[in-house]
């Protein structure tokens, strides 16, 4: 059995209480939601801390998923399996079920949260990768309020986040545009292993059924989830079209930046980067045209 | 014999529920307790006072220790006991041998040999408290350059790993050859194909679900020494304790309680175990060591490990003729192999596979590098995995050279039935086989034909469809005490019967189940023999207190040697029986007639006594005939007049994904020839089993270390065992070549599909690659490598 060093534990049942905790405590300090990286970390002793606050008691105040009027807001303490078992959720943004069905296995998507995906920031993270692709802002709360940062402002590096020490994550909210759709699609060696890589898109046309908008995200091929954003200027105003999608898988390879490890080669991490942009796309569209779900 | 299929769920049960155990498929008798939870394992026990070990392991694949200074660990107000190799060296316990006959460090004195090397260890009152100590131990060590490519560990400029070696210069660990090197470089210099093929079977690891570990009670009142421990081969344990601890061996007590799993990996004695006798010796109190599971990945028994040539010379039509191998072979920091003394490389030598040929060659190198110790695990049938991976393969490379349909090469170069018993080219004598028609049958199951045909449609839209074919012959039972021995041990096994007055009986046996059901398997042997319900039987077994003599669960060999001494020690209580109901019934013995479960009056319906009669009066106040005791009970030790040789016809169907590389395996038929069948659901289990071991092998699992000797597979999000997802739905079947030596004409199954699917899965993925050339790839066949295949540039794992 592993078992972690000693450390003390608190359970808080409100954001104002964990943000104070933190304030006292510092970096010594950190929050555990679903725990299903952080806890073997922990036993593994790759992670030390003194202190573990709990904030699974948060779930009442910050596990939702609320449609309004151009947007969508997720709570940072909504488990996997509610993102998965959303309706809603697959109607607005059908990439959230894709993923979710391949992130982990049901014992971690019955504990893992959003927050936590977005906070433990591992560049091969799949939500990192849905919410780069969704463009998605996240709203941080500390001792002075909230803020609001985009994902791109949001990882700053493997395992870095803008959440400061005294601060928590408790909201993700995406932006609905209309006649839009998304897709996941993940290479992995065996179910519920980490991507080798991992890649995902949205897609909006206008009215005249062009591209009004379309982004790409790549999960696995550099130090955090990219965002592709030559390829929304490659693709803007055009129809969609096969060799669109190619161009597109092109600028992914090219953009990308993979390294050699068990997981595959980099030559084949580009390769995949370029098949699965092209795959996300084409499904992503078709989607929109109600042809494939 | 008969032969009849069974095909996966859709099983029409019949033949085999019905001879000759007549109990079938009856539900397994340890499942109550698993299925609710209440297996008792190792480390379920908690015993009054128990104190808790942890190991502090090498970071480093070479090092020289300079110093180990425990001043800090020793003050941590829950240690009561810190060991260092220096301590043990005093006592004359630092070094063990392994059962290989090295020796084994169980814990670093001079040097570090590999990453998770045992260096020291903490008792504790809490295994917090021992963990927490660990890194209050500091330990300076001397980087050494580390060996880790197999290729390079005997050029001259090696560092040389196990200097504690009198004399030695180099990492040469051993030679071992086997057939006539003459003769068939003779065969080959004629012969008109000829095909080699560079073929790694990388190193993996058994992983069982429970680690190892074991609690030690030493009780200084009787000087008895209790281990219950996580073991295979409880008694061929107590006997090295015994010489390794100088403990007397009746003074010593070994409890194999539940096992989660073993699959070799229980085999060896780890420096664990012994430590916690130690720790138990030295505070007089219960010591509870368990490792976790990356302690169990990086330090505990691998297998394979092997680099092989295989060489193939065939006729033009297809005739193989001969086969020659040459291996480099990996055996880690240790020479760790569980393999009879005769045969370092374990049974390798049946690396001619199902094939009649006119010779066969193999010359084996050893080699030291600085890895885990290990070498034989992983249901290997003592490295039969490896030679049945070689021959399947290279014979598959024959059929894509000669443009020739695997299943048809297969079938032209079968032994045939009339040859058997077949002596083969290495020495080996197979005692019984009919290849033939369990091929056809796997070839029917799967629709072999429809599969081509649909492979060939599916060619011309550019898909990636294979069909993988192995054929293999196991030799498992080990073994002959007169060729195979363990340090000295003779691998028969002892078994003993007991029917108590009301007819109910207690077998004991000296192997030990991990899973395989033998509560189960033997109590059926023994009801077939005795007529007495399986529900009446206890099987006793994993306590040396209470068992026989016996070398263990491994290899495939519990059937084929402790199943038969099960059979014959109940034929023997039935010959008593029958002298009881003579006088019973007041006829002579030659007028008695056995029925199962009576004995009656040939001729006379009326006059039968049934085994609980006997068993009654064979202990009850009645006259007996006479010269005849009391008590109705006997024991045997059964030394088999050979081995046992099973084989199979493996048929695999894969897909592969032309964009991303990923393989599915689409389906599985595995025809299973295990001569005379007990269980046929407890076959099934085990058969399912191993098929998914080949589907973790064959795509995803390897121990993987990097320049430095760090293992780089040291949990199970780095070390991939595959899932439900990952296999597809069994489709099994069955013929049945009784073995002519068994009692009951049973063969081992355990190891079967473990070693026969590997070589289906990859030659379906090497078949399906064919339209871009590919003769070979080496396992693991993760989406990568098959990617980089299909760029023209397969590349081996290691």
């Amino acid at each position: 059995m592993q078992v972690p060093a000693p450390f003390e534990y608190q359970r808080v049942s409100t954001v104002d209480e964990a943000v104070t905790l933190l304030d006292r405590l510092g970096d010594t300090a950190r929050l555990v939601a679903g725990g299903h990286s952080l806890i073997p970390m922990m036993k593994l002793r790759l992670a030390n801390f003194e202190y573990l606050i709990d904030i699974n008691e948060l779930h009442d105040e910050l596990g939702y998923i609320r449609a309004e009027p151009g947007r969508i807001r997720i709570g940072a303490m909504t488990r996997h399996r509610e993102l998965l078992e959303s309706d809603e959720l697959a109607a607005a943004f059908p990439i959230f079920r894709d993923a979710e069905r391949v992130i982990a296995d049901p014992v971690v998507r019955n504990r893992g949260t959003l927050g936590g995906s977005l906070c433990q920031a591992d560049p091969s993270e799949d939500l990192s990768a849905v919410c780069t692709t969704l463009d998605a802002s996240c709203v941080i709360h500390g001792m002075n309020g909230e803020r609001v940062v985009s994902m791109e402002d949001f990882h700053q590096g493997p395992y870095e986040t803008a959440v400061g020490d005294a601060e928590i994550l408790t909201e993700v909210r995406f932006p609905v545009r209309p006649r839009g759709s998304s897709a996941y699609e993940k290479v992995e060696r065996r179910a519920g292993d980490w991507a080798v890589v991992s890649a995902g898109a949205a897609v909006w046309l206008d009215e005249a059924g062009l591209i009004a908008d379309a982004r790409v995200g790549l999960a696995a091929v550099g130090p955090n989830t990219a965002g592709i954003a030559g390829i929304a200027d490659a693709l803007r105003g055009q129809a969609p079209a096969e060799e669109l999608w190619a161009r597109a898988g092109d600028i992914a390879a090219e953009a990308c930046s993979p390294v050699t490890d068990r997981r595959g080669s980099a030559e084949y991490k580009r390769h995949l980067a370029r098949e699965l942009t092209v795959r996300v796309l084409r499904r992503a569209v078709a989607r929109i045209d109600g042809q494939e779900v | 014999m008969t032969t009849v299929a069974s095909n996966g769920h859709r099983t029409a049960f019949v033949d085999n529920d019905r001879k000759p155990t007549g109990h079938g498929r009856m539900l397994r008798k340890e499942d109550p307790r698993f299925v609710r939870g209440k297996g008792r394992y190792v480390d379920d026990l908690q015993l009054p006072g128990m104190l808790h070990l942890a190991i502090l392991r090498s970071p480093l694949a070479h090092a020289r220790v300079l110093s180990v200074d425990t001043t800090l660990a020793e003050a941590h107000p829950k240690v009561r006991l810190v060991v260092t190799g220096a301590m043990l060296a005093e006592k004359g316990l630092a070094w063990m041998p392994t059962l290989s006959n090295d020796v084994q460090a169980v814990l670093a004195t001079d040097k570090v040999r590999f990453q998770g090397q045992e260096v020291a260890f903490v008792v504790a009152e809490d295994r917090y408290s021992a963990r927490d100590a660990l890194e209050l131990i500091d330990v300076e060590y001397e980087a050494l350059d580390p060996v880790i490519d197999v290729r390079t560990a005997l050029s001259p400029d090696a560092p040389v790993i196990r200097d504690d070696l009198e004399g030695k210069s180099d990492n040469h660990c051993f030679d071992w050859e086997t057939g006539d090197a003459a003769e068939t470089d003779a065969v080959f210099a004629r012969a008109d194909v000829v095909v080699s093929e560079d073929i790694v079977y990388p190193r993996v690891h058994p992983a069982p679900m429970e680690t190892c570990g074991a609690v030690a009670d030493y009780d200084a009142v009787d000087g008895k020494l209790t281990l219950w421990s996580t073991t295979q081969a409880p008694h061929a344990h107590r006997t090295l304790y015994a010489l390794v601890a100088g403990l007397p061996e009746h003074k010593i007590r070994v409890v194999s309680p539940d096992i989660g799993g073993g699959f070799g990996n229980k085999v060896p004695i780890y420096p664990g175990y012994v430590c916690a006798i130690v720790g138990s010796l030295l505070t007089g109190k219960p010591v509870k060591w368990m490792e976790d599971r990356a302690e169990n990945l990086i330090s505990t028994g691998f297998a394979r490990d092997y680099v092989m040539r295989g060489e193939i010379a065939a006729t033009r039509d297809g005739k193989i003729l001969a086969i020659r191998t040459n291996v480099l072979a990996d055996h880690g920091a240790f020479n760790g192999t569980a393999a009879p003394v005769k045969y370092p490389a374990g049974f390798f030598g049946v690396f001619t596979g199902s094939y009649d040929l006119e010779a066969a060659h193999c010359k084996m190198t050893a080699v030291y590098t600085n890895k885990a110790p290990g070498g034989v695990a992983y249901a290997c049938s003592f490295r039969i995995t490896e030679a049945v991976y070689l021959v399947e393969r290279i014979v598959n490379c024959l059929a894509f050279e000669l443009d020739m349909d695997p299943v048809e090469l297969r079938m032209k170069n079968f032994i045939r039935p009339e040859q058997f018993p077949y002596r083969t080219k290495t020495g080996w004598v197979y005692d019984s086989g009919n290849y033939a028609p369990t091929m056809e049958l796997a070839k029917q199951l799967a629709g072999y034909d429809e599969l081509r045909a649909e492979q060939a449609e599916k060619r011309v839209r550019g898909e990636l469809m294979g069909i993988g074919v192995s054929f293999f012959t196991e030799a498992v039972g080990a073994g002959p005490r007169k060729d195979m021995d363990i340090l000295g041990l003779g691998m028969a096994d002892g078994c003993e019967l007991r029917v108590h007055p009301t007819g109910k009986a207690v077998v004991r046996l000296s192997v030990q189940t991990q899973g395989q059901g033998h509560e189960t398997t033997f109590a059926q042997i023994v009801a077939e023999e005795l007529g007495i319900p399986p529900q009446d039987i206890e099987v006793v077994h994993g306590d040396t207190d209470q068992t026989p003599f016996g070398l263990g669960t491994y290899g495939s060999r519990s059937t084929p040697v402790s199943g038969a001494a099960a059979a014959l020690v109940a034929r023997k209580v039935r010959d008593k029986a029958k002298l009881i109901a003579s006088g019973m019934l007041e006829v002579s013995v030659a007028d008695l007639e056995w029925e199962k479960g009576s004995f009656r009056v040939a001729g006379d319906p009326n006059a039968s006594v049934t085994i609980q009669d006997i068993a009654m009066r064979a202990h009850g106040a009645g006259d007996l005939p006479e010269g005849v005791e009391g008590g109705l009970e006997a024991q045997i030790c059964y030394n088999p007049e050979n081995l046992t040789y099973p084989h199979g016809a493996y048929i695999c169907v894969v897909d592969i994904d032309p964009g991303t590389a990923k393989v599915t395996v689409r389906r599985f038929v595995a025809v299973d020839d295990c001569g005379t069948r007990i269980n046929p659901m407890i076959i099934e289990g085990q058969v399912h089993g191993g098929l998914t071991d080949g589907v973790g092998m064959a795509l995803m699992e390897m121990i993987a270390f990097d320049e430095d000797g760090n293992c780089l597979s040291g949990s199970l999000m780095d070390y991939l065992i595959p899932t439900a997802l990952e296999v597809p739905d069994w489709e099994t079947g069955f013929t049945v070549t009784p073995s002519p030596h068994h009692p009951i004409g049973a063969k081992g199954v355990g190891e079967s599909a473990t070693v026969g699917s590997p070589p289906a899965i990859v030659n379906a993925v090497v078949d399906a690659l064919a339209p871009f050339g590919i003769r070979h790839a080496d396992m693991p066949l993760t989406p990568s490598r098959v990617w980089e295949a299909m760029q023209g540039r397969p590349v081996p794992p290691i």
